[in-house]
């Protein structure tokens, strides 16, 4: 029986990498839940696109401030030390590599590591691509936080996306509901972890590409 | 003596006439300037083009200026939204052209113009559909994509305080575009929430300096 993680598990095991210390951009949608796992003990710094470092938790009911919000555009709160700023500094701050870490949600990484993650391509879909693109080529390392397979047991870890592409070879990790993966230039995706019950070649099997473990465990490279 | 407090913002947006370009500050809702796009509206100009973040959220501000039908050509990065029907109606019924562009180059494309830079080379978005095409360049081995400077007729931004020479404060993430889009249009029209006295504010807190706007409209509470 594979033990797949839920949606909180992920985002705790996503938040486990994050060291003390860090500046990091959590994606709207899925990553925002890593924000709820964070170890209390370590002092992490949130950044958030429309213009604030140190962002706190959402509100209590009927404290919202509608000058106040996140990415996603929902109310959140400044801690002690935050501050604010205009958006050409904010993105100034992905692409100028100052930001440690972003996570991101995706539709299909490579195993070279490109992300796509901003427009199935479909023809009646409206696109709409926000700041995805800066934070995937700018963030020091770029985590992609997906569901291993799409609801039909389609593979999100491809050969090649067929989804239009968000960033070339800017993935570092891929965190799924089965696996932790390190995007190792040159060699392909190592397996850091698994969840319990998994073998090697079954990973493999669901996600129709070349895995090998990653015997330093650490996904540096 | 210098004095750019217009009580009227409708007189504040005299000529602003068919077919320019319009930069309208905000983030969603936070900064949007919406006593300004409602005196917009009233204005009965259109065939504009519009840059802004997203494509109106609601019914209310830049979604009420796009069911108006004044808007040719919107200039976002960010459209569709759980409430952006307004827009993704006229968007699908092909009465809106729409050009994508990634968050971050938006913003600096928009501080080049203010900042008098020709052209610039960006590593975002290089290699994917929203650059083909594009003069690209590597540069200490990375890839670049050249983007050109995004100019504006008039800029309408919101911001916390204003005084007669045109500096600006704002609040809290409702900064967002406004000082950057100050800068880069030929005419820059603030709205703000209170009127201060020159030289109530401290200058260290000065945010946008008055060199960038042109006028100053105060809002009533209830706008």
């Amino acid at each position: 029986m594979i033990a797949r993680r839920t949606r909180d598990q992920l985002a705790q095991r996503v938040a486990r990498d994050i060291p003390e210390g860090a500046y990091v951009n959590l994606g709207i949608g899925l990553p925002t839940l890593v924000a709820n796992h964070l170890p209390a003990e370590r002092e992490i710094i949130l950044h958030t696109e429309n213009g604030l470092l140190g962002m706190g938790p959402a509100p209590a009911a009927g404290h919202e401030d509608f000058d106040l919000i996140n990415a996603g555009k929902q109310p959140v709160t400044a801690l002690p030390g935050a501050a604010y700023f205009h958006h050409a500094d904010s993105f100034a701050m992905m692409r100028g590599g100052h930001l440690d870490i972003c996570v991101l949600g995706g539709f299909q990484v490579s195993v070279t590591g490109d992300l796509a993650n901003w427009h199935t391509g479909a023809p009646d879909a409206i696109p709409a691509v926000g700041g995805a693109m800066d934070l995937a080529i700018g963030a020091k390392s770029v985590f992609v936080m997906m569901e291993h397979t799409t609801k039909d047991g389609t593979s999100k870890i491809v050969e090649s996306c067929s989804y239009p592409l968000t960033g070339i070879g800017c993935v570092t990790r891929v965190y799924t509901d089965l696996a932790v993966l390190a995007v190792l230039p040159g060699r392909g995706l190592g397996v850091i972890d698994m969840v319990d019950g998994l073998t090697l070649s079954e990973l493999e099997s669901i996600s129709g590409v070349a895995l090998f473990m990653d015997a330093s465990g650490t996904g540096s490279g | 003596m210098i004095d750019k407090i217009e009580p009227n913002a409708r007189r504040a947006l005299a000529g602003l006439t068919d077919g320019m370009t319009v930069m309208i500050g905000g983030f969603g809702g936070a900064g949007q300037p919406n006593h300004l796009i409602n005196a917009l509206i009233d204005c009965d100009v259109g065939e504009l083009t519009v840059i802004n973040n997203n494509a109106g959220n609601g019914d209310a501000g830049l979604a009420a200026l796009l069911l108006a039908g004044r808007v040719r050509k919107i200039v976002c990065s960010f459209p569709r939204q759980v409430d952006s029907h307004v827009f993704d109606k006229l968007y699908r019924e092909k009465r809106i052209e729409l050009e994508l562009v990634p968050q971050g180059n938006l913003a600096e494309r928009i501080r080049a113009a203010g900042a008098g830079i020709g052209a610039f080379f960006s590593p975002t978005g290089f290699g994917t559909e929203l650059t083909r095409g594009r003069e690209t360049r590597r540069i200490d081995g990375r890839d670049y994509v050249l983007e050109l400077p995004l100019h504006a007729d008039f800029a309408l931004i919101s911001a916390l305080d204003g005084d007669r020479w045109g500096n600006l404060t704002y609040r809290k993430t409702a900064r967002n575009f406004g000082p950057v889009m100050a800068m880069a249009a030929k005419t820059t029209v603030a709205q703000v929430k209170n009127v201060v006295e020159l030289g109530a504010l401290d200058p260290e807190t000065v945010i946008t300096p008055g060199i960038f706007v042109q006028k100053v409209v105060p809002v009533t509470e209830d706008a």
